[in-house]
C-alpha cells in the first residue's frame, strides 16, 4: 500500500487542479490557428472581389486596394486577437464567416457607389459602412471582454425585457420623416440615425431565454389535452399573448412588418425548443396568420407590400394599381439577368433596382453580379453561421446557454429568411437588412454583438471541464429550497420548501 | 480590360467563394472528429495526475516506469465518460479527466441540473485517493440514489451503475 493511502481523505486539491488545467490545455485543441487561417481566407475573398470590381469598371486595380485590404485585415486581426485573449476555446468558424459576409457587403456597396448618379439618391456609403464595421468589431471585442460568462445575462432577465420594450417603442415617439420609407424604426440624433430594433433583437432573446428557462416545465407539463393539442393553462399562456400583442402593436404603430414577424417567430421557436410541444408551433402559426391578416387589411403600407408580392409586375403595366410597388419586380429582373453564373462583379446593372439597391435589396445586386452560383454560396455561408450557433446550443451544458444560443441563431436565421424570401418574392417584402451584407450601421454593429455572444457561449461550451469552480466547499451544504429563480408558488410538490439540511 | 480576363475573374471569384464554403465545411468536419479524439486522449494524458497520488499496488518501492505502466493498464478499465441517461439533459456527456464533477442547480456546477428536485449543490463525483471514482451527496434535500439506494456517505462508483438525482439519471461509461 502506498503511503498516501492512509488518511482516506482527498488528495491535495491544488496539485490536482493544476495538473488537470495543464493537461486540458495540452489535450484539447482550441482551434485558434484554424480560425486564423480561415480569417486570412475570409479577408482575401473580398479583396479579390474588390480588385475584380476595379478591373471591370475602371480597367485598373483600384488605387486604394492596399488600404482597403489592410483595413479589413486589421479589423479581423484585432477581433481574432481578442478571441485568443478572451474566448480561447470559441468556435473557429463564426468569426471568419461573419468577416467574409461583412467584406462582401463592403465590396458591393463600393461597387454601387461607383455607379454614381445612375442609382437614384446615391451617396457614397463605403466609408461609413467601413466605420460602422469597425464600431461593430469594437463592440464585439467589448462583449468578449466584459461578458465574462454568458450566464451573467440570466440575472438581467426582466431588466432586459424592459430595455427591449423601451428600445422597440422609442421610434414611435420620434417624429416621422420623409426618408423613413414608410416604417418608423429609426431614432435620429442630428446627422445619424440608429435602428433600435436590431439591438432589441438580442436583448429580447436574453429575456426569452431567461424566462423560458424558469417557466418551461410549467409550460410543457401543466396542460390539458384538447383535440390532440396540449392547451397550456391561462396564466402560462399570458406571456405569449403579451408578446403577440406587442408584435402586433409594433406593426400597427411603426408599420414594421419584419421586426414583428422576427420577434414573434423567435418566441415561438424558443417556446418549441424549451417545451418540445408541437402545439406551440400550431398556435404560433395560427396567431401570426391571424395577426397578419388583420393588419394587412387595415394598414395601407402593409397592403402595398402584399399587393407587390401577389403581382410584382403589376407596377410596370400600362395602368399600375395605386397601392403597388415596382421594387420586387426590379429585383426579380436583376436576379434573372444574373442567370446561373452572373454578369461578373462590376459588370451588372444593379442600379436599375432604383430603390435601396445597397441596403434592403443588396441580395438582388449580388444575384445579378454573382448569379445563382454566388448567391447559393452566400446563403450557405449564412447557413453555416446558423449551424455553428445551433451546434453551440447542443454543446452548451447549461439550459440558459442552450436557449440563448438557439434564440440568437434562430433570430439570425429568421432575419435571413425574411429578407431573402421578401427579395425573391416568396413572402411579402419587409423592410429588414440582410445581416452583415446590407448597408446600415445598426445592423452591422448589432450582428457583430450577436456573434460575440454566440462565441462566448461556445467558448464556455467547448472549454475542457477544468473550471475553477469545480471544487465546491463540501462542508457547507447549500439550502435546497425551491427554485430560486422562479416566482413564489412555482415549485414542485415533492420539494420541501426552505429546508436546509 | 479584355473580355477574357474579366470572364476568368468572374468565374474565378465564384470558384474562390465556393472554395471558402467547402473549406469551412471541412473545418466543421474536422471539428466533429477532433473533439472525439480529444476526449479519448485526454484521460490518458491526465492519468498520472489523480492516480499518482497513490494507486500503484506494487508499492512505493516499484520503479516509476513500472508504476506508470500499471496505471496505464488500470486506466484501460477505468470509466472515461459521465453520461446523463435520463432527465432534461439526457445525452450530455462529460469527459472524465481526473477533475471533480459537481452536480446541482447552481450555475457554477460542472453539470447544471435543470431539475426541480435537485438542490443547488447536490452531489459531486470525484476520484478518491486511490483514483477510484466516488460519488458523494452534498447534503441535498431530496437525496442522491446510487442504484435505488440513498447515499449517506461517499460511495465508490462502478461503470454502468445509475446515479439518480431527481428526474436525472447519470452513469459512468468506459
Amino acid at each position: 500500500m502506498s503511503t498516501f493511502d492512509v488518511s482516506g481523505g482527498r488528495p491535495p486539491a491544488a496539485g490536482r487542479r493544476r495538473a488537470t488545467g495543464r493537461s486540458a490545455a495540452e489535450a484539447v485543441p482550441n482551434r485558434r490557428n484554424t480560425e486564423l487561417l480561415m480569417l486570412l481566407f475570409a479577408v482575401a475573398v473580398p479583396i479579390l472581389g474588390y480588385a475584380n470590381v476595379g478591373l471591370a469598371i475602371d480597367g485598373t486595380l483600384p488605387a486604394n486596394i492596399l488600404s482597403y485590404g489592410l483595413g479589413l485585415g486589421v479589423l479581423a486581426g484585432v477581433a481574432h486577437l481578442a478571441v485568443r485573449r478572451f474566448a480561447p476555446y470559441a468556435d473557429p468558424l463564426l468569426l471568419p464567416l461573419a468577416t467574409l459576409l461583412n467584406g462582401l457587403g463592403l465590396v458591393m456597396i463600393w461597387r454601387l457607389d461607383k455607379a454614381g448618379p445612375l442609382l437614384r439618391k446615391n451617396f457614397p456609403a463605403t466609408t461609413n459602412q467601413l466605420m460602422w464595421s469597425g464600431l461593430g468589431i469594437a463592440l464585439f471585442i467589448g462583449v468578449m471582454w466584459l461578458l465574462k460568462d454568458h450566464r451573467i445575462l440570466q440575472r438581467y432577465t426582466y431588466i432586459s425585457m424592459v430595455v427591449a420594450l423601451v428600445l422597440l417603442a422609442a421610434p414611435a415617439f420620434f417624429p416621422s420623416q420623409d426618408e423613413n420609407f414608410g416604417a418608423k424604426i429609426w431614432i435620429r440624433f442630428g446627422a445619424f440615425s440608429i435602428q433600435p430594433g436590431e439591438f432589441a433583437k438580442i436583448i429580447l432573446t436574453v429575456f426569452f431565454a431567461g424566462f423560458l428557462m424558469v417557466k418551461k416545465d410549467a409550460l410543457a407539463l401543466a396542460s390539458r389535452k384538447f383535440m390532440g393539442l396540449y392547451l397550456p393553462r391561462g396564466r402560462d399562456l399570458g406571456p405569449i399573448v403579451v408578446v403577440w400583442l406587442l408584435s402586433i402593436l409594433i406593426l400597427v404603430f411603426e408599420t414594421d412588418l419584419g421586426s414583428s414577424f422576427l420577434f414573434f417567430g423567435l418566441f415561438v421557436v424558443m417556446l418549441y425548443v424549451a417545451t418540445e410541444r408541437t402545439s406551440w408551433i400550431v398556435f404560433g402559426l395560427l396567431m401570426s396568420f391571424g395577426g397578419a391578416a388583420v393588419v394587412a387589411t387595415s394598414e395601407p403600407h402593409v397592403k402595398t407590400r402584399i399587393n407587390a408580392w401577389l403581382d410584382p409586375m403589376a407596377a410596370f403595366g400600362p395602368n399600375p394599381p395605386k397601392q403597388s410597388s415596382e421594387q420586387i419586380g426590379q429585383t426579380l429582373m436583376s436576379l434573372g439577368s444574373g442567370g446561373t453564373v452572373g454578369t461578373g462583379l462590376g459588370q451588372g446593372r444593379s442600379w436599375l433596382i432604383q430603390f435601396a439597391a445597397k441596403s434592403d435589396f443588396i441580395l438582388g445586386s449580388f444575384g445579378e453580379e454573382l448569379g445563382l452560383t454566388g448567391l447559393m454560396a452566400i446563403f450557405l455561408v449564412y447557413g453555416l453561421v446558423v449551424q455553428r450557433g445551433l451546434r453551440t446550443a447542443l454543446a452548451a451544458r447549461d439550459p440558459f446557454g442552450k436557449l440563448l444560443a438557439v434564440g440568437l441563431s434562430s433570430a439570425f436565421a429568421l432575419q435571413v429568411f425574411v429578407v431573402a424570401g421578401g427579395v425573391t418574392g416568396l413572402i411579402p417584402l419587409t423592410g429588414m437588412t440582410m445581416p452583415f451584407l446590407a448597408q446600415g450601421g445598426s445592423s452591422v454593429v448589432a450582428n457583430w454583438a450577436l456573434i460575440a455572444v454566440l462565441m462566448k457561449i461556445s467558448d464556455t461550451a467547448r472549454r475542457p471541464a477544468a473550471e475553477p469552480a469545480a471544487e465546491p466547499a463540501p462542508a457547507i451544504p447549500e439550502p435546497a429550497g425551491p427554485d430560486r429563480f422562479g416566482p413564489p408558488g412555482y415549485g414542485t410538490p415533492g420539494q420541501s420548501r426552505g429546508a436546509s439540511s | 480590360m479584355s473580355d477574357l480576363t474579366l470572364t476568368v475573374m468572374r468565374l474565378g471569384f465564384l470558384a474562390v467563394l465556393w472554395l471558402f464554403v467547402i473549406v469551412a465545411v471541412q473545418v466543421i468536419r474536422s471539428d466533429l472528429f477532433n473533439t472525439k479524439g480529444a476526449a479519448r486522449t485526454a484521460p490518458r494524458s491526465t492519468a498520472p495526475a489523480p492516480a499518482g497520488a497513490g494507486r500503484p499496488p506494487q508499492g512505493q518501492g516499484a520503479p516509476a516506469a513500472a508504476a506508470q505502466q500499471a496505471q496505464a493498464r488500470q486506466r484501460r478499465g477505468q470509466p472515461t465518460h459521465l453520461v446523463v441517461t435520463q432527465g432534461s439533459l439526457a445525452g450530455t456527456t462529460v469527459a472524465l479527466q481526473g477533475q471533480t464533477i459537481t452536480l446541482g442547480r447552481a450555475h457554477d456546477s460542472t453539470i447544471v441540473l435543470d431539475d426541480d428536485y435537485a438542490s443547488s449543490r447536490h452531489a459531486r463525483i470525484y476520484p478518491d485517493q486511490a483514483g477510484q471514482w466516488t460519488v458523494e451527496d452534498l447534503g441535498s434535500t431530496n437525496g442522491t440514489y446510487l442504484d435505488r439506494q440513498r447515499l449517506t456517505s461517499p460511495m465508490p462508483l462502478q461503470t454502468g451503475v445509475p446515479i439518480r438525482i431527481g428526474r436525472t439519471v447519470i452513469e459512468l461509461r468506459k
